[in-house]
């Protein structure tokens, strides 16, 4: 039990540092190591967790709680949640340390108004990778952009997913869509 | 330009809020949620600094929503800040994916909420491109403008790899910002 925490520790602490452009990046990697190197589940059993972290609220890259959990149980998915957020989170932090000493500068705000344009790129590139990574059909396409309209005009993103969820559970119920 | 001061936000208030967002935000999105709650609603931070933020976060390793709010949560209140939010964003998700794992283990089928899963997905990925949108809306000058286009297209559509592309594109891009208010100065 002790070998497979620190197995997981293993696994995942160096991911969390090789983890650049978040989760998508390191899922491949994260397959290979819990299914061929380490054994703890069959490749359809990865593919259904992939499935739940999808379901779930929260980070996609919570997946490594999954995986923890299904290598040892509840102490699995803490030691695999912590192996992948610690080492990169340390990282984060002592940069943040260091930018927010630079109080409110000019040279901050240079900065500042240089990232911004970089930043709003790397938001559309990465709502465009998930949904070729998700398969998006037409039927996701029409929501995304029935939902992004209703956001941009004010509605509360609370309502916009209840309402989403909603239509479709009644869509699928009626037949209409899914199998 | 003088600004108002941004209210101060209380440990307890950005775990409250980190946590809200960590049970709202299915099928991810969660630069958006931020956005939304963070720099509109409560006004805790400037857009330049959420979006500081954004590039920070998606530059160094780690997962960038969980990046991101420590970041906000840093910049608030320092590293007390940062773990309120890392406790919030990441603690009930935890809980309630675990709760999900045990059903599965149960023997209860996930491919059944695969169709509901993707429609709630495309609604959340909504919340980031709409927070992509109204922050573009601001973007006046065409230097930026290019900026934003290169990045979307070699990073989104031509896949080239990240960190180097922003290693070239981030530099440039603050020249650009250091040229143009010297010319407006």
């Amino acid at each position: 039990m002790a070998e497979r925490l620190v197995a997981l520790l293993l696994v995942f602490a160096p991911l969390s540092l090789v983890s650049l452009g978040g989760g998508p990046s390191i899922f491949a990697e994260m397959q290979r190591q819990a299914v061929d190197v380490h054994g703890w589940m069959s490749a359809g059993q990865f593919t259904d967790l992939f499935a739940i972290s999808r379901a779930a609220p929260g980070p996609g890259s919570l997946i490594c709680a999954l995986v923890g959990w299904q290598a040892a149980g509840f102490l699995g998915a803490l030691a695999g949640a912590l192996g992948l957020y610690v080492p990169s989170s340390c990282l984060l932090l002592a940069v943040g340390h260091w930018w927010r000493r630079r109080g409110d500068s000019p040279a901050r705000r240079m900065i500042e108004r240089g990232l911004a344009p970089v930043a709003v790129g790397l938001i559309f590139a990465g709502v465009y990778a998930l949904l070729q990574a998700d398969g998006a059909g037409w039927l996701e396409m029409v929501t995304l952009a029935l939902c992004t309209i209703a956001l941009l005009r004010g509605a509360s993103p609370y309502a916009v997913m209840a309402v989403v969820a909603l239509l479709y559970t009644g869509l699928q119920q009626a037949g209409a869509i899914g199998s | 330009m003088p600004e108002p001061d941004p209210p101060q936000a209380s440990l307890p208030d950005i775990l409250r809020v980190f946590t809200a967002m960590g049970l709202a935000s299915f099928g991810g999105g969660l630069a958006g949620w931020m956005h939304r709650e963070i720099v509109e609603r409560r006004r805790w931070m400037s857009e330049e600094g959420f979006l500081a933020g954004v590039a920070l976060g998606q530059v160094l390793p780690g997962p960038n929503s969980v990046n991101l709010a420590l970041y906000i949560g840093q910049q608030l209140r320092g590293v007390p800040g940062a773990a309120m939010a890392f406790i919030g964003i990441l603690g009930p998700p935890f809980v309630v994916i675990l709760g999900l794992a045990l059903l599965y283990s149960w023997g209860t089928g996930v491919a059944g909420f695969a169709v509901v899963l993707g429609g709630v997905a495309a609604a959340g990925l909504a919340n980031s491109l709409a927070t992509g949108l109204r922050t573009a809306r601001r973007i006046r000058d065409l230097s930026s403008w290019v900026v934003v286009a290169v990045t979307f297209i070699t990073i989104g559509l031509l896949r080239w790899p990240m960190i180097p592309v922003v290693a070239v594109l981030i530099p440039a891009s603050i020249a650009l910002a250091w040229a143009g208010g010297r010319a407006r100065g």
